[in-house]
């Protein structure tokens, strides 16, 4: 193999006249923690919602739960950004899809919305489960003391399931910041973009994609530490893996 | 107090868990439901209490009924205590907050006045120095001594008792008896599904004996223990009094 290492590559200026090579990728990263964190709380939100919806005793509510997590959870994640963005401005209304391609910032809300739903699913699974693994005496006990279907939920049921699916939930929130990296083909230049576009402009593609993938380990190691910090403080005293 | 008639309750036509049961509890009356499991005396004590639905009869509560969709349930409820097996603490909740949470959210009671009221039935039950801990933290018996106090400070009309010992390591029965034997003595309305029979002799004004569906016998508590007059029910008696 015939290849110029150069480390110093990320000391040097870009071509965009932004900097150096090193401040592009740190702008990337930027874009794709924004990216990460809107899609999450919309994952979260929804997901918290559907998960819900897929355990109350109402059959039009499991339906819309099974519906809404069949839909989003059956379809690769590349398709959907592609149907947000490519399909349904040409679906809409001439006006409406007019003022959606017009949109500024476009690929990076389609990216946050698309991944945020498509995540939303997963998450409204896990709640599901967690929810269901609760002893049925919990719901009824709640009832039973006069608790509405909402606060029992409120104050009775979510706050263990949460705190039984921290774990996976960790994943997910790793899954989210991760696949912001599919965005790159509907043109949001976040990590993996500006990496990419540094290898088109420098040709040193080892030590763009290098650099990229630190940046993403070093992102990831801080969520799953922040996340065990977040176990360990909710954790109840006594009960399975209390303190 | 409680009125129950001609109740029916099936899952499938097929599959009848109930078969016009009907009965009575007066008001400072103890009645003990008794009788093989898979009797029905269980989900005949959640009927009660709208835990579980019914198809037929009708059950009301200090004149109100339990069946009519124009009821607030969880206000209803909320006058009726209710201990279940396996006590159904709220496991993220500590102790002193199980009692407080329905005080506050359905009663609209102030923290401080719910906090005055749970510390007193803590006190009554004994536990006064556990207030602070979770229920993880607890024996079975503190725990089932806890939910017995967390459904008193609802200032219940009646309390529900379903099983309330048989989770029970035997030498933790008699500390949730007892508790049950000062409230049977103090004028509480009680329902109790039991196999203590030494409780029923104790303090029941009658006793229930249910067996597939059916109440088979409903007689004075001397009657029942003096001559049942039902085969099942001397059978019944005979296994679980021979020990």
């Amino acid at each position: 193999m015939n290849y110029n290492w150069n480390w110093g590559i990320f000391f040097q200026p870009n071509p965009m006249g932004t900097g150096t090579y090193l401040d592009m990728l740190l702008s990337g990263l930027a874009l794709t923690l924004k990216t990460a964190a809107l899609a999450w709380v919309i994952a979260l939100i929804t997901g918290s919602i559907v998960g819900v919806m897929r355990t109350l005793p109402s059959k039009g509510a499991t339906w819309f739960g099974f519906a809404y997590v069949e839909f989003f959870r059956n379809m690769p994640l590349l398709v959907q950004l592609f149907l947000w963005f490519f399909v349904l401005p040409e679906i809409l209304p001439r006006a409406a899809g007019l003022w959606l391609k017009q949109l500024p910032n476009a690929p990076f809300w389609t990216a946050a919305i698309g991944v945020g739903f498509f995540m939303s699913a997963r998450v409204a699974v896990q709640l599901q489960a967690g929810i269901s693994s609760l002893p049925r005496g919990q719901k009824m006990a709640a009832t039973a003391l006069g608790l509405t279907t909402v606060q029992g939920y409120r104050y009775v049921l979510l706050p263990m399931a949460f705190r039984i699916i921290l774990p996976p939930l960790t994943s997910e929130f790793l899954n989210t910041i991760k696949n912001t990296a599919v965005a790159i083909t509907i043109g949001l230049l976040e990590l993996t973009g500006q990496a990419r576009s540094m290898q088109e402009f420098s040709f040193q593609v080892f030590e763009a994609f290098t650099a990229a993938t630190i940046l993403y380990l070093l992102v990831n190691a801080v969520v799953v530490t922040a996340m065990r910090f977040l176990e360990r403080w909710v954790a109840i005293p006594g009960y399975i893996t209390g303190k | 107090m409680i009125e129950i008639s001609h109740v029916d309750k099936w899952y499938s036509p097929s599959f009848q868990v109930l078969t016009d049961c009907t009965t009575s509890v007066a008001k400072g009356e103890v009645v003990v439901v008794c009788g093989p499991s898979g009797s029905g005396k269980s989900t005949l004590i959640k009927c009660v209490n709208a835990l579980e639905p019914f198809q037929k009869g009708d059950i009301s509560i200090d004149g109100i009924k339990v069946n009519d969709p124009k009821t607030d349930l969880p206000k209803l409820r909320s006058r009726v205590g209710m201990v279940f097996q396996h006590f159904e603490l709220f496991p993220h909740l500590k102790i002193i907050d199980n009692l407080c949470l329905a005080q506050e959210k359905v009663l609209g009671r102030s923290h401080d006045k719910a906090v005055t009221k749970g510390m007193q039935l803590l006190d009554r039950v004994g536990l006064k120095e556990q207030a602070q801990k979770f229920p993880a933290q607890l024996s079975g018996g503190q725990q089932q001594r806890v939910a017995i106090a967390r459904a008193l400070a609802m200032d219940p009309i009646a309390m529900l008792f379903d099983e309330p010992t048989s989770a029970l390591d035997p030498e933790m029965i008699s500390e949730v008896l007892d508790v049950m034997v000062d409230l049977a003595h103090e004028g509480m309305t009680m329902m109790v599904v039991t196999h203590e029979m030494g409780f029923a002799r104790k303090v029941a004004n009658r006793v229930i004996f249910m067996d597939r569906g059916e109440i088979v016998e409903d007689a004075p508590k001397d009657d029942f223990f003096g001559k049942p007059r039902s085969d099942r029910a001397q059978k019944f008696l005979s296994k679980i009094l021979s020990h």
